[in-house]
């Protein structure tokens, strides 16, 4: 067990709309460490984009960080300056985004996107210099390295995001956030450009945020998983034991609304209602409106973040 | 990454759009009309000395207020100045002070509303309040307003016209700038450690240019227009510049006495120039306008 590389603790962040505040992250904590991958899983809106985009400080209008700290190789990034802030994405902490295909500006060739990312970081780098590292770079994730004079209209959709990995790795940044990388994507794609971060992963010891809300993907690339809802971590822990023994009634569903191809048999599940208004979250356990096992303390108190069995839920039932 | 090479690439942009014209139906022939109409009138201008039979300027060449004949083609003023070779160099003037005019709000417009709009919030929001004060006067009241504060002169009128437009520059990059803002490869720049310069200089401004071509182009058929009303009106040059907007005052005065050509011919050339920049101006936009693109 190494040094965490990121730990984030008791962050909140808020979004002031025309109807209330909106607590989109509610005070999570978590620790990562260097060479890992966390999963972050959850329903739309619940917070783990935002979640994502914290940790770069980028939370989107009107969205701001109301409380934490996010200690990033011993320093809190929530401290830093905006200018020192703006040298480490890119450089120490970089982002994968969703659409690909917009994702690149249109009017600049390849090349000049990271000419641009290297001399942003370092100006002292040589145009020429900067095309070789590059090309070299992209011919290690399989695009040749003569496209790179090509403008992004040239190139299909699964080719865009491996350039946009390529910009988000130049850099060798500590920790990557990869906010739905395949969303996307065709199903052929999305394996391949998975594929291709998993072996990223192991060449290069990557620290890998992954949000998505595929439960296979996880299954696939995570070392710990964790299950967001309404904007809190409701249960944290490696993922073959989530896989095996989900604790929590969510985490359980969101396994049961997945398919499975070990147990074709089983039948697809969903979760019944849907995921609760922001404004007004329900008192208590989030989750308890919906819940398959509610019982009394459960619209009452809210559940803690406790550890059981070698990781994290917050759930009444294990109270 | 050079400047020149940046910029070399907004064109490379506009190249493939512009080859392809015949094809592109009638925004095509507009562009292609629009265009032939202006450099034949610019090269007409710049030629002016050698083409004009007579000195524009120089009274009594001929006998005063004679209709278009073999020897005055387009018939003499009540000076007795030749009309054909005042209209062949009477443009001079509307050309400079719409060029100056465009420049001006290029100068001025284009980074106001880059930067204006991509800040946001209460400095997109007083700009705007500003600039949509401006463009609720009637454009042609307010230039002569600004005019005459400022005295006759080529870049008085082009300022009191560039006053006047500079809120459609604003207006049409604000409008762009916040749809492009939203684009993710302008976040993805961010993500990446991109500073505003960058993303306002690399992301924004090349894509936000093909619409200032279009609003600069219909900006010079305006500004032909104004400076026409502004001479017009008497704010323009002294009359010892041979101008259109002169002789239509003059020809004004004369039309009564039945002397149709004085104000007839310059009328027409102005008409002409501003059809050839609109007809440009208005293709161009449609060409460039994606929701129509097939």
């Amino acid at each position: 067990m190494g040094q965490p590389l990121l730990k984030i603790d008791g962050l909140s962040v808020e979004y002031s709309t025309m109807r209330g505040r909106i607590r989109a992250v509610s005070d999570v904590s978590l620790n990562l460490e260097k060479g890992s991958t966390l999963g972050l899983v959850g329903e739309s809106g619940s917070g783990k984009s935002t979640l994502g985009f914290s940790i770069l400080r980028l939370v989107p209008q009107p969205g701001r960080i109301v409380s934490g700290e996010i200690d990033f190789e011993g320093t809190n990034l929530l401290e830093h300056s905006q200018e020192d802030m703006r040298k480490i994405r890119g450089a120490q902490v970089s982002m994968i985004f969703q659409d690909p295909m917009t994702s690149l500006n249109p009017v600049k060739r390849i090349r000049d996107h990271f000419i641009e990312l290297y001399k942003t970081h370092e100006p002292s780098v040589r145009k020429e210099e900067a095309v070789s590292r590059a090309a070299k770079l992209l011919d290690s994730l399989g695009i040749a390295g003569e496209r790179i004079d090509d403008y992004p209209h040239q190139f299909s959709g699964g080719m865009r995001q491996r350039v946009m990995i390529g910009l988000a790795l130049a850099l060798n940044p500590g920790l990557v956030i990869a906010d739905e990388p395949t969303t996307a994507l065709d199903v052929i794609v999305e394996a391949q450009i998975l594929e291709l971060l998993k072996r990223l992963k192991d060449e290069r010891q990557l620290t890998l945020i992954l949000i998505t809300h595929n439960i296979g993907i996880v299954a696939e690339m995570a070392d710990i998983v964790g299950v967001m809802y309404a904007g809190q971590i409701i249960e944290l822990g490696p993922t073959e034991d989530m896989f095996e023994d989900p604790l929590h009634p969510y985490t359980k569903g969101l396994l049961e609304s997945a398919p499975n191809i070990e147990h074709p048999e089983r039948s697809m599940r969903p979760i019944p209602g849907s995921p609760p208004d922001m404004v007004t979250p329900p008192s208590g356990c989030r989750f308890h409106p919906r819940c398959p096992r509610v019982f009394e303390p459960c619209p009452l108190k809210e559940p803690a973040l406790i550890e059981r069995k070698r990781r994290l839920v917050a759930c009444h039932l294990y109270d | 990454m050079s400047e020149e090479e940046s910029y070399g690439r907004i064109f490379v942009q506009l190249l493939p759009r512009v080859s392809g014209l015949r094809k592109r139906g009638l925004a095509g022939w507009a562009i292609l009309a629009g265009s032939t109409i202006v450099s034949l009138l610019a090269i007409m201008t710049i030629t002016a000395p050698w083409l004009s039979p007579h000195n524009p300027i120089a009274i009594n060449v001929g006998p005063l207020l004679s209709p278009p004949s073999n020897q005055f083609p387009l018939g003499t003023n009540h000076l007795g100045q030749d009309m054909l070779s005042r209209v062949i160099s009477g443009g001079a003037i509307m050309f400079q002070v719409s060029i100056i005019s465009v420049i001006v709000c290029l100068l001025v417009g284009v980074p106001i509303g880059l930067f204006a709009s991509f800040k946001g919030g209460f400095t997109d929001k007083t700009t705007s309040l500003v600039m949509d004060s401006i463009y609720a006067f009637p454009g042609l009241v307010l230039a002569i307003a600004i005019a005459a504060m400022l005295g006759p002169g080529v870049v008085n009128m082009a300022l009191s016209i560039a006053v006047v437009y500079v809120p459609s520059y604003f207006r049409i990059i604000r409008s762009q700038v916040l749809t492009i803002k939203e684009l993710s490869y302008v976040d993805a720049s961010r993500m990446l450690g991109a500073n505003t310069k960058t993303i306002l200089v690399d992301y924004i401004f090349p894509n936000v240019v093909p619409s200032i071509v279009a609003v600069a182009t219909i900006n010079f058929a305006d500004a032909i227009l104004t400076a026409a009303g502004l001479t017009f009106v008497g704010l323009g040059l002294s009359v010892s510049t041979p101008d259109w907007g002169w002789d239509l005052t003059y020809g004004r005065q004369l039309l009564a006495s039945g002397a149709w050509w004085v104000i007839a011919f310059p009328g027409l050339m102005v008409v002409l120039l501003a059809l050839g920049f609109t007809l440009l101006g208005e293709g161009l936009s449609e060409l460039f306008n994606p929701r129509l693109e097939k």
